[in-house]
């Protein structure tokens, strides 16, 4: 990485410049490779406690029936759910993307709005109209519309920035409709539907809250089971280690299904606008199923935190203790933000100023880290914690380093994003005129990325809001947020009791969904 | 623009440095309670409101903290421990990580509902109850013991919450009674034939929309729910195993306080609190339904009375959970 980043460099740089300019390189580099060896913490600390524990009790815990219904109820999870998303999301983003449906605009805001609702309150709101509803296809259902955004979002960027020539290549070659999207529309939606489909199916292993409420057993509500009988046990441990090979081959997976395809236009000029296909009859049922959706996914949610406050009336709003669990939720969020904001910009600055191989390995590994359920990362500190660093153990910093490990891809990419468009020229000029290094970094680079920082923070926050398992096993005694505070509650099935903090939490994230929404309008150049 | 980022991060810094758990200062103690949320804050309240001196709650379950706890040995940051069932007690006990509790504080307490090593104390006691569906089974067709559950004709007819702490009590009860045999024999069948919830009020909530006949839960949750709006308990009926059976067993809530606090005597003061006049009143007064264990301090009058039950006899020191929860995951219920 330091031979790669300083021959960038040494063009700009006079002689005896140089040596300040490798110090400033390794400063940044040392901080990215510190930031991934504490990322690497968890992962090689749950491989460390399989080794301790032996392998003949290791194999006794992985190699039993409880673990292959685990298994089964995840892969069929799996199988189901992340293709539901992604035909739905197909559909939805040809609608409102390709197609002259009316109020296009506002229904493409509403396929992205289910995000703003946590998946734990979606379901939380289907066990109250249907009670009984439980097991696999309750589990699916749930997902489906709670996930499928994940997936809306990157599709319908997509569509939006196809070059109509090539369909209308083969539609001269004698194509029909269906003919063009199968064999020329689809492939190019393909990085578009991994990408979604990797997204939506890490966020299916680490998902907790919206299966305990329709009773769906996976290795993460197995893992917090056994976190609340033994705390740290090794049983614990070995479902974590399988849950962390699950969570590979949905990488590995991924990577084998990406390709390595061209997918940019050949050819000068800018591509038109494509011609919306026009619906005619078929506008109706096409609104119908748009309807439905959103009735499904927003409107059941809505109506059902509406019927609680009605029923709970006045006494539901305990003033004092929802505004201590909004502090709590505030402080946790934005120290979450701002710390994983920091975490990433040595990594986000080397990637686009000196990208080489170990840089890529470096990312590659906060990535993984990234793609880890909550459980599995609280699971390795609270035992790292407890065992070897006591004055961190049960601590603000063990939480907020635990939603930065979580959270670093979320901040990562905006990062880069931002960082890329601000002229590497400007750092260099700032030293000329006698900046010291970071000086230079920090008065430039650094400044110009803040809107890309600052989205980055916004989706941490967002995440940070919304979370439950690592939050409850790793924060400092007496914290409650507003997602412990709904849980306890939802647990005691005080529905009514709850409902307050599913609307603050759903109105607190709407604005953050909808800055996703713009930004994803704003990149596909809309 | 440098202090628009500095001065978050020290607000952060300076954040931490007020979290860690120096800061619990002079009047302070933390409890790590596996109590219901709302009756320890009720706890909490009244004692802050009689002494000035201030409570911090960590809520969890039993065995989780009593694993923690242990985990954590003589660090451990709390200075008391409450509980819902007595065998996570037990388990921190054998680590001797408890001081003994203050001598005028066990004559609170009638001495069935504390061990003999005083190192602990009942705080409060619950009855395990198969709550069942009145439409969809009569008193006649009722399970006479809990070991009948396991009987074939009983399979996908009930329910219980097997990562509770409750229900994983109830086991070790079922352990100690009849021995490790019988034990995994009747967690293999339940798990054959039972149907998993988590929480106890999960359970209530299926027995009364009829998705299942009946489950095995802890009276109070029925009780408690009557009282509210009976919108999860109006079609349902407790049943009393009685006759000494496992599944009529008595649980008892325990408190102890750590050897490790550093506030022992808030601590000690906390726990004569609980068992004393005022914190057996919220038991018998509030909401929460749960048995009095007090000397002279009456259960709330709705309860069919605790003499009434015909509890098996057992010895709460003998109560063993980590065996408990190993069984159960051998049976795959975990």
């Amino acid at each position: 990485m330091q031979a790669s980043a300083d021959s960038t460099l040494i063009s700009a740089s006079q002689p005896g410049r140089r040596i300040t300019a490798r110090l400033r390189l390794s400063w940044i580099g040392l901080a990215a490779i510190l930031v991934t060896l504490l990322a690497l913490v968890p992962l090689g600390f749950i491989f460390w406690v399989t080794a301790q524990t032996g392998w003949q009790t290791a194999i006794a815990l992985v190699f039993r029936p409880r673990v292959g219904e685990l298994l089964a109820n995840t892969i069929m999870l799996e199988l189901l759910a992340v293709p539901a998303c992604a035909v739905l999301s197909v559909a939805l983003a040809w609608l409102t993307e390709r197609s002259d449906l009316p109020g296009a605009r506002l229904w493409s805001w509403l396929c992205v709005a289910p995000l703003a609702v946590p998946a734990f309150i979606h379901s939380y709101a289907w066990v109250t109209i249907v009670p009984g509803l439980n097991g696999l296809s309750a589990g699916v259902l749930v997902s489906v519309l709670a996930y499928f955004p994940f997936l809306y979002l990157p599709v319908s960027a997509a569509l939006r920035r196809l070059d109509p020539a090539l369909e209308d290549a083969a539609a001269a070659l004698g194509h029909g409709p269906w003919s063009v999207f199968l064999r020329v529309v689809l492939p190019q939606l393909r990085l578009a539907l991994c990408g979604g489909a990797l997204l939506v199916g890490l966020h299916l292993l680490a998902e907790y809250g919206l299966f305990v409420f329709v009773r769906f057993d996976t290795f993460t509500t197995a893992i917090v089971d056994q976190f609340q009988s033994t705390f740290n046990g090794p049983a614990a441990n070995m479902l974590a280690g399988v849950l962390i090979a699950c969570c590979f081959a949905l990488l590995t997976l991924e990577m084998l299904a990406r390709g390595d395809e061209r997918y940019a236009r050949v050819g000068s000029g800018a591509a038109r606008h494509p011609v919306k296909a026009v619906l005619g009859r078929a506008a109706l049922p096409c609104l119908l199923l748009l309807v439905l959706v959103a009735a499904l996914s927003l409107g059941v949610p809505f109506y059902t935190i509406a019927r609680w406050l009605g029923t709970g009336g006045w006494q539901v709003w305990r003033m004092d203790e929802i505004s201590s669990a909004l502090g709590h939720t505030t402080v946790l969020a934005l120290g979450g933000a701002v710390l994983a904001t920091l975490a990433a910009i040595p990594m986000a600055w080397l990637s686009i100023r000196a990208p080489g191989r170990l840089q890529r390995i470096l990312e590659g590994c906060n990535y993984m880290v990234g793609s880890l359920p909550g459980v599995v990362i609280a699971l390795a500190l609270v035992t790292l914690a407890v065992r070897y660093l006591l004055p961190l153990y049960q601590t603000l910093a063990t939480i907020l380093i635990a939603y930065m490990l979580m959270f670093l891809p979320r901040a990562l990419i905006s990062l880069r994003a931002s960082i890329a468009q601000a002229p590497p020229e400007l750092e260099q000029a700032a030293m000329n005129l006698g900046r010291r290094p970071l000086d230079a970094l920090w008065s430039t680079t650094i400044r110009l990325s803040a809107p890309g920082a600052a989205a980055g923070m916004a989706l941490v926050a967002l995440g940070i809001l919304n979370e439950l398992t690592a939050t409850q096993m790793l924060a400092p005694s007496g914290t409650r947020t507003l997602a412990l505070a709904f849980w306890s509650y939802s647990g005691e099935i005080d529905y009514a009791a709850a409902a307050p903090y599913a609307l603050i939490m759903v109105g607190a994230s709407l604005p953050l969904t909808w800055l996703l929404y713009v930004q994803s309008r704003k990149m596909a150049g809309q | 623009m440098k202090s628009l980022v500095t001065a978050p991060l020290f607000c952060l810094i300076a954040g931490m440095l007020l979290a860690t758990p120096a800061m619990a200062q002079d009047k302070q103690i933390i409890v790590y309670n596996a109590q219901h949320e709302s009756l320890a804050k009720e706890w909490a309240a009244g004692f802050t409101r009689d002494t000035g001196i201030r409570v911090t709650l960590r809520n969890g379950s039993d065995s989780e903290f009593s694993n923690q706890i242990v985990a954590e040995g003589k660090a451990s940051p709390a200075d008391v421990f409450l509980t819902e069932n007595s065998p996570a007690m037990t388990q921190v006990g054998q680590a001797g990580l408890f001081a003994p509790v203050d001598a005028d504080t066990l004559a609170l307490v009638e001495e069935q509902y504390r061990p003999s090593s005083g190192q602990w104390i009942g705080i409060a006691a619950r009855s395990t109850v198969f709550a069942y569906n009145k439409t969809k089974l009569a008193q006649d067709q009722l399970p006479k013991s809990l070991l009948d559950l396991a009987d074939p004709q009983w399979k996908g007819r009930w329910g219980a919450s097997p990562s509770g702490p409750d229900f994983q009590a109830i086991v070790s009860a079922l352990l100690q009674l009849k021995g490790e045999e019988v034990t995994a024999d009747w967690l293999k069948a339940m798990k054959a034939g039972f149907k998993a919830y988590r929480g106890n009020n999960t359970v209530l909530k299926a027995v009364n929309t009829g998705e299942i006949d009946g489950g095995i839960i802890y009276h109070y949750y029925w009780f408690g729910d009557r009282a509210r709006t009976a919108e999860n308990s109006n079609e349902v009926e407790l049943h009393y195993f009685r006759n000494r059976d496992p599944g009529a067993f008595v649980s008892i809530s325990g408190g102890g306080v750590l050897a490790s606090s550093k506030h022992p005597q808030e601590a000690q003061a906390f726990l004569k609190w609980i068992v004393g006049e005022a914190g057996q009143q919220v038991l018998r007064d509030g909401a929460s339904y749960e048995y009095t264990v007090g000397r002279d301090e009456a259960s709330n009058p709705d309860l069919v009375p605790l003499e009434d039950l015909q509890a098996p006899q057992i010895d709460p020191q003998t109560l063993n959970s980590r065996k408990v929860t190993d069984l159960m995951t051998d049976a795959g219920l975990l």
